[in-house]
């Protein structure tokens, strides 16, 4: 289970709100007791892609979150980017090109643009599984 | 001498190049990793070549990406 706080998810919403229709993206931080991940922190990246059907982070903001991260204790959880057009799950790009079986993946989907939905995955060798997320 | 990967001090033998400190290390799919030394990224093509000094920061950044 991953908890992410209501501030924190409007914060995502509204970055992928601007950056639509292009991909929006970024890192999550925070704790780990097992299973169980508690985001503590969002980044909000720039998608160097810059397209509304790809997304890449930008390595060098990628390093100044890892930074920040240590810096106040926290853990790299995994990432999350914006579907403008399509739904809330990992398509083949996205498990193809999930290299972290531990990570989160959270993807926000604007298509429907009144009714933002996010939800978590694990993606292991190229399959994915959706991972209980719990907004606080 | 001793090298910081990614905030952890570790101690190497001298001459150790980034190719095969990412080796020790058993970077996972180091295809797809960015590796900064003193916050300045290296080329791919001068990882064999780059040698690594006493006090050295390094940091193994994962590609992350994907599309719809």
């Amino acid at each position: 289970m991953i908890t992410l706080k209501k501030e924190d998810l409007e914060k995502i919403i509204a970055h992928a709100e601007k950056q639509f229709p292009e991909e929006a993206c970024g890192l999550i931080a925070g704790v780990a007791d097992g299973e169980n991940k508690e985001v503590k922190k969002v980044y909000l990246l720039t998608n160097i892609d810059r397209s509304r059907e790809h997304f890449s982070l930008d390595p060098k903001e990628q390093l100044q979150a890892i930074k920040d991260m240590r810096a106040n204790g926290l853990l790299p959880l995994g990432n999350w980017h914006s579907h403008p057009e399509s739904p809330s799950r990992p398509s083949d790009e996205d498990k193809r090109l999930a290299y972290d079986s531990s990570a989160s993946y959270m993807i926000l989907s604007l298509m429907d643009r009144g009714n933002p939905v996010i939800n978590s995955f694990h993606i292991e060798k190229n399959i994915s599984s959706r991972e209980e997320l719990v907004i606080i | 001498m001793t090298v910081i990967v990614a905030g952890k001090k570790k101690e190497y033998e001298e001459g150790l190049t980034v190719k095969q400190l990412i080796e020790k290390e058993n970077v996972e799919n180091p295809l797809y990793v960015t590796v900064t030394l003193n916050d300045e990224f290296v080329q791919s093509a001068n990882l064999e070549t780059t040698v690594l000094k006493d006090g050295d920061e390094v940091e193994f950044l994962y590609f992350m990406g994907g599309g719809r």
